[in-house]
């Protein structure tokens, strides 16, 4: 029996030799997060009259390999905020638990306050760029949908880098390439966003969902929606995509010169 | 023979169960000048008497603007109030940075509150030797909060603090239902009324031993706020003018009550 505790459940050295250390590199540079693993892909958003419509798919993929399909990506935050996150999962989560303390922290310290969509786009912006200074990224993009300070309709971007920005609809990913333009033809400017009644928000987000589900290759067809207005949060964990077009390919034979 | 044995440091109990340091540091703000603090539905401010050291001096700052929202007077060690009020600002600011938002009055008195305290339990350290009053306003309106060197907060509706600040307390106290609905100007005047009943007797308030600090919000109900300022000097004497006059038809209204 040894009885010096730092070699217990260690192979011992009169058995198998002294152990090579040489093996173990115990100087170097810290390696931080490198690139992300399990991803989420686009958030799609748009705000209307009263409030913010906020989309994104229930797949978490592990590169080209649909792993999981039932991951929630957005997450609401005391009842007034929506956020919607895009990129690593991992990182996703911990936001998660991040803003959940800070939701215990502020119901515990404070009585009819809140921290509205606005104040906390300002905190996870102020996250990223902390953790981006750090040389140690949280892989995401996010969308924070809600109401600001004066309960208008408010939508705003924040990143792994720490951009900011805003506009009357945003999406992520591969949502900025292909929702975008089709969000845009319905809000081109907040004018025109503050004229769209809620159906026809919420009509033009599932549009663009349904064409993300076409082109985007790591994407679902079942997905996450919230209405986020003064009354609340509507929110939809298990939607369907709904008519989707297939019926032309049929048509539709070799690359070229074939016929039949 | 009589010594008092347990009152050496802050982290002893007398067999009564009291802290005598920490009563002793109350004794320190009952010696500062005095100020006075009232809140109504849509302002809070702050009155305090500024005292000179002697003819020549210049009188001691009472009243520091923390942030936009909120502004604090003092009464006891103005050194303690300076690490106190240095403290808020850093909060204030904090918050104005991570958040974007105006930090809740509460959650900020509650803080120096936690400090106060904390110097009271740990072995080498003493308890601030300051009263606070903070005024400010913010998403639920007008609050007035006192803070004891005990490490003791409260939410006020009015609140006098210093050097015989008895005098002014029971004058908030005859007047306490006009305050509600008092408007900016008002409040001011019944601070300075307050104020004027703790004089010393052959004191008088002028432009230079007066501070007056006001914050509101605009409209009732309304978000935009009438940021804190301090009134200094000759800003103070409308004011000052008025309570001079006002004094004497006051007195006489009493009179004619009795």
């Amino acid at each position: 029996m040894n009885h010096l505790p730092q070699a217990w459940g260690r192979p011992r050295d009169d058995v198998y030799g002294a152990y090579d250390a040489s093996y173990l590199q115990s100087n170097g540079p810290n390696q931080h997060t490198q690139s992300p693993i399990v991803t989420g892909t686009s958030v799609v958003a748009l705000k209307f009259k009263d409030g913010v419509v906020i989309a994104a798919d229930n797949l978490a993929s592990y590169g080209s390999l649909a792993r999981f399909t039932d991951v929630k990506r957005l997450r609401t935050f005391a009842d007034t905020s929506v956020v919607g996150f895009g990129g690593d999962v991992s990182d996703m989560q911990y936001l998660d638990r991040l803003l959940n303390s800070l939701d215990t922290e502020e119901a515990y310290s404070t009585s009819g306050h809140t921290l509205n969509a606005k104040n906390l786009h300002t905190y996870l912006a102020k996250v990223f760029y902390k953790r981006r200074s750090d040389f140690n990224p949280l892989w995401n993009q996010v969308l924070v949908a809600g109401l600001d300070g004066e309960g208008k309709p408010f939508l705003a971007s924040a990143d792994l880098l720490g951009t900011t920005f805003s506009s009357p609809s945003l999406a992520t990913g591969f949502g900025a390439n292909l929702a975008q333009p089709l969000l845009r033809k319905v809000a081109p400017d907040e004018e025109a966003a503050s004229k769209l009644s809620q159906e026809q928000a919420l009509e033009a987000v599932k549009e663009s969902m349904k064409v993300l589900f076409y082109r985007d290759a790591r994407s679902l067809d079942k997905y996450s929606i919230a209405v986020v207005t003064k009354d609340g949060i509507d929110l939809k964990e298990d939607e369907k995509l709904e008519k989707q077009s297939w019926a032309f390919a049929d048509q539709i034979r070799g690359y070229g010169t074939q016929v039949n | 023979m009589f010594r008092n044995n347990y009152d050496n440091d802050s982290v002893t109990f007398s067999p009564q169960g009291r802290i005598f340091q920490v009563e002793y540091a109350s004794e320190a703000v009952k010696q500062g000048s005095v100020v006075v603090g009232i809140v109504s539905k849509t302002h809070a401010v702050l009155v305090a008497l500024k005292r000179n050291a002697e003819e020549l001096s210049s009188y001691q700052k009472k009243v520091i603007a923390i942030d936009e929202h909120l502004g604090l007077a003092l009464a006891g060690l103005a050194s303690d109030a300076r690490v106190l009020s240095n403290f808020m600002k850093q909060q204030s600011l904090s918050s104005r940075l991570t958040y974007g938002r105006a930090i809740p009055l509460e959650r900020l008195v509650s803080s120096i509150g936690d400090r106060a305290q904390t110097n009271t339990q740990h072995y080498g350290k003493r308890p601030y030797g300051v009263g606070l009053l903070v005024a400010g306003v913010d998403e639920t309106g007008p609050h007035l909060f006192e803070f004891q060197p005990s490490g003791m907060t409260q939410e006020m509706v009015a609140c006098a603090i210093g050097a015989r600040s008895q005098m002014a307390r029971t004058y908030l106290e005859r007047n306490l239902e006009k305050f509600a609905d008092a408007g900016r100007e008002e409040l001011v005047k019944h601070g300075l009324a307050a104020l004027k009943e703790s004089l010393a007797q052959d004191k008088e308030l002028t432009v230079e031993n007066c501070s007056v600090g006001v914050v509101g919000v605009r409209a009732e109900g309304a978000k935009a706020i009438e940021a804190f300022k301090l009134y200094d000097g000759m800003e103070v004497k409308q004011w000052v003018d008025l309570v001079a006059e006002g004094n004497e038809t006051a007195e006489g209204g009493m009179e004619v009550d009795s």
